[in-house]
């Protein structure tokens, strides 16, 4: 594995994501607030493609009757039987330890580091005076 | 043969011959509206008198009616299959009530019979703690009337009341079973407020005891849903009467449709099928499977877990001829974990010297 | 981009739930008379629940479709080339059949539920049969009247297209009561199967202990109202009263078929005196006489059981379902249990479906 550019990070603002290539594989970048996390873009469930399912909110409860809403804590829901992945870590929500998808380490490094760097991407251009996500895949 | 593990029958049902019966331990005005009113009885229609599954020809008193004495269930399965401890669940309805006041009585009365009528002139009587679900506060409060008497092992609800019994409205109950270290068990029957099946009235009696497994699916829904386990962690609920191998299935249905909606019960961050290892048990009469050992070996490789079946004669309805008390093909293990392993896991109480 | 997945042969795969989609109810006008167009705009449409909109037990997802499959405009399945190239050009579907869920069948009003069942019925062929040969279309009835229904059945079977006779699962008695035996009868004499497709509005709470609070509850709940209605169409009689009668079961899943088979051979067992107009072991009419549909397919901790299942129902009795386009919607390729031996599944893809409906 190494690291790719994938996109500008002024592609993708707060609370959006982008679908990027990488290696032949597609990968769903979020921008959760500020930080870029990147998950493979398919279920392990039965293949739904996350970059389609609705970004939301992971509700958690202290007892029942009780909804406890965390803003921060950002959930992707399939497309297709909306089982929730954290987007973090792309654990599943109900079953986090035996159910995850696939994640990959991101960077953000400045366009100056990139064109002198051993990071300069073949089909990427890439400009010093923008910053760029890189993904791990 | 099953009588040499002495077997804890889990489910056998003491009747209440008639009201007058109960007319002793009835309040005053209740006892005398009894003659006053003209009031017939609380007998359910779950389970009609004469019908061939209420109970077995060979036990019928002269082959006509009903058993209704200790007597007939010492000869019929307690000395014949050498029980050692039997847990009576009687079924009069005080669920039946629309008046809560009545079901209150009735409730209170059929426990006070049962003490007199049955645990007292036997000793290897048990009994569930009848309430009237029509107030769960005041059920509450008779389960806490009679609970000191540790010959109650169980609070006991019907399979179809009001609502769904993991409702909040119930929660009193639960409380109180949960204080007192008693399982709740839920019944087959209805106090028929709604259709006995999701699809209305059914015509013949046979199509309302096969929806009784249905019931059976939308209380377990309901209990995991509403998070009664996460409220009272130590409860354990019986299903009894349920048929047994609709459960499987169903779980399967169920936490499948949870990894899709489980943010609609965010309380519920276990898998349901492991809520129901932990928490449901059944008593295993009737078993609903066909006469061959292979397709019962794989029901209960399909099961869950392996403590979850309780050995029951389902006294005196009509499960089963002569001894052939258990489902074909069981292995020794599973017999003696039926028989006495899980009746004591989940009936405390039994164990307690009295 | 979409993937094109193969199916493991070249027959395909039947797909017998897909569900079409009006873009509004004007799409229905132009099938309507003055008066129900009128009466629809001005009443509204009325079942066995509360809602002017909406259902009562809010989806977890939009109209309880896939976030993938909205078209630009309307709802996901109102966009034929969409749905060619999303589902049946992607997964190599031959043949599908159309099961539409707009209010039609369960209305009040059973003279106004006939003339949206008409309207469907031709809106089906002109919007979706005639336009592409891949699909086939459910006659659409009003099941709570069985002589309309009866009629609907009539006036529809010389087409070709419709493959079967529709209704949802949630009718206001048991299904094998006498009032629905004109359905039984006309469909019997065209010789098209009878499916009970889940939801609908009973008008009874959608469990029998009561009204649940949670969508998940009535959706683990749906195959009881589906078990109720096969006890009632055995111990009614229907199955020796019509002998061509078939029925399918649509969207509720599977796995529950067996013990309910047991459980109703015991209890005929027992209490045959009260019903001796039926002549076999329930079982017995479910394997010969019952088809059932995949999806949603069950999901066990260890998968093999569920194909265990698969082989206690039979392998001649269960025909793949997508449920395209709603949310729990099951892939062609990756819904099914990967351990099925190539027979097994070609029966399941394909076989089956051809059989029942006629068309191997």
């Amino acid at each position: 594995m190494a690291f790719e550019i994938v996109a500008q990070v002024s592609d993708i603002p707060v609370g959006q994501r982008k679908l990027v290539e990488v290696r032949g594989r597609e990968v769903v970048i979020f921008n959760h607030g500020g930080q870029f996390f990147a998950l493979l873009n398919r279920c392990p469930h039965q293949g739904g493609r996350l970059c389609d399912g609705k970004l939301t909110v992971a509700v958690t409860s202290s007892e029942p009757g009780h909804y406890d809403y965390h803003a921060d804590r950002q959930v992707i829901r399939c497309p297709w039987h909306a089982w929730e992945f954290d987007i973090r870590t792309g654990k599943s929500w109900c079953e986090p330890d035996r159910v995850k998808v696939r994640s990959y380490r991101t960077e953000v490094l400045a366009g100056t580091q990139l064109v002198r760097g051993e990071y300069t991407a073949q089909t990427f251009p890439v400009k010093t005076e923008n910053d760029y996500i890189l993904v791990d895949a | 043969m099953i009588s040499a593990l002495r077997p804890i029958d889990c489910d056998m049902h003491p009747v209440v011959p008639n009201i007058r019966a109960l007319v002793p331990y009835l309040p005053a005005n209740w006892a005398a509206s009894v003659d006053d009113r003209g009031i017939e009885g609380f007998d359910s229609i779950s389970y009609p008198p004469n019908a061939p599954l209420s109970a077995r020809p060979d036990w019928r008193p002269g082959g006509k009616g009903l058993p209704v004495s200790l007597d007939d269930y010492r000869r019929h399965v307690l000395d014949r299959l050498d029980v050692q401890w039997a847990i009576g669940n009687c079924l009069y309805g005080a669920h039946l009530a629309f008046s809560e006041d009545l079901g209150v009585a009735l409730a209170s009365a059929v426990n006070d019979w049962m003490v007199d009528t049955w645990l007292d002139p036997e000793p290897r009587m048990r009994a569930s703690i009848v309430v009237a679900p029509q107030n769960p506060q005041r059920a509450a409060e008779e389960i806490d009337r009679c609970a000191p008497d540790r010959r109650f092992v169980q609070v006991l609800l019907p399979a179809m009341v009001e609502a769904p019994l993991g409702q909040r409205r119930y929660w009193p109950i639960y409380e109180a079973a949960q204080k007192h270290g008693l399982p709740v068990g839920i019944h087959a029957g209805s106090s028929y407020r709604h259709a006995v099946t999701p699809v209305g009235w059914p015509t013949y009696f046979v199509e309302d005891y096969a929806s009784q497994a249905l019931a059976f699916q939308g209380q377990l829904g309901s209990l995991i849903s509403e998070g009664v386990f996460n409220k009272f962690p130590a409860l354990t609920v019986v299903l009894l009467e349920s048929g047994v191998t609709w459960l499987t299935p169903f779980l399967w249905r169920l936490t499948k449709f949870w990894r899709g909606t489980r943010s609609e019960v965010p309380w519920v961050t276990k898998p349901p099928i492991d809520i129901a290892r932990e928490h449901i048990r059944l008593s295993a009469q009737p078993f609903d499977a066909p006469d061959d050992a292979a397709t019962v070996a794989r029901i209960l490789e399909h099961l869950p877990g392996k403590d979850m079946l309780l050995f029951a004669s389902d006294y005196p309805h009509h499960q089963f001829d002569g001894d052939a008390v258990l489902p074909q093909g069981l292995d020794q293990e599973t017999i003696r974990r039926m028989a006495q392993d899980n009746p004591r896991a989940t009936y405390r109480r039994l164990e307690e010297a009295l | 981009m979409s993937q094109t997945v193969q199916g493991t042969s070249n027959s395909g795969v039947v797909d017998c739930d897909i569900h079409p989609a009006i873009k509004s109810f004007e799409d229905l006008r132009p099938y309507m008379s003055r008066h129900w167009w009128d009466y629809y705009t001005t009443y509204g449409l009325r079942s066995r629940q509360a809602f002017v909109k909406g259902t009562p037990y809010p989806k977890i997802a939009p109209s309880a479709m896939r976030r993938d499959a909205w078209p630009e405009t309307g709802l996901p399945g109102s966009d034929l080339d969409m749905m060619r190239r999303q589902h049946l050009d992607a997964h190599n579907i031959q043949l599908g059949v159309l099961n539409p869920l707009n209010p039609s069948g369960g209305d009040l009003n059973v003279d106004f539920s006939a003339a949206l069942c008409s309207a469907t019925n031709d809106w089906l062929v002109d919007t979706w049969t005639s336009r592409e040969s891949r699909l086939k279309a459910s006659i659409m009835v009003p099941y709570e009247d069985g002589q309309a229904s009866a009629a609907e059945i009539h006036k529809r079977a010389a087409n070709k297209d419709f493959v079967q006779v529709l209704l949802l699962s949630r009718t206001t008695e048991p299904l094998g009561k006498r009032r629905y035996w004109p359905i039984f009868e006309a469909a019997s004499e065209h010789g098209l199967p009878v499916a009970s497709h889940v939801f609908g509005y009973s008008g009874h709470p959608a469990t029998s202990g009561g009204h649940p609070s949670f969508y998940l509850e009535e959706g683990a709940a749906h195959p009881a109202g589906i078990q109720a209605s096969i006890a009632s169409l055995i111990f009614e009689g229907v199955f020796e009263r019509f002998p061509n009668f078939r029925f399918l079961v649509i969207e509720a899943g599977f796995a529950w078929l067996p013990a309910l088979g047991w459980r109703l051979d015991k209890l005929w067992h027992r209490m045959r005196g009260e019903v001796p107009h039926v002549t076999r072991p329930p079982s017995q009419t479910i394997k010969e006489r019952i088809w059932i549909t995949t999806q949603p397919m069950e999901e066990a901790p260890r998968p093999h059981q569920v194909v265990e299942v698969m082989d206690q129902i039979g392998w001649d009795r269960l025909m793949f379902a997508s449920d395209y386009p709603h949310w729990d919607f099951d892939d062609p390729k990756f819904g099914l249990p990967p351990s099925l031996a190539a027979e097994q599944r070609d029966k399941v893809r394909f076989g089956n479906a051809l059989t029942l409906y006629g068309r191997s």
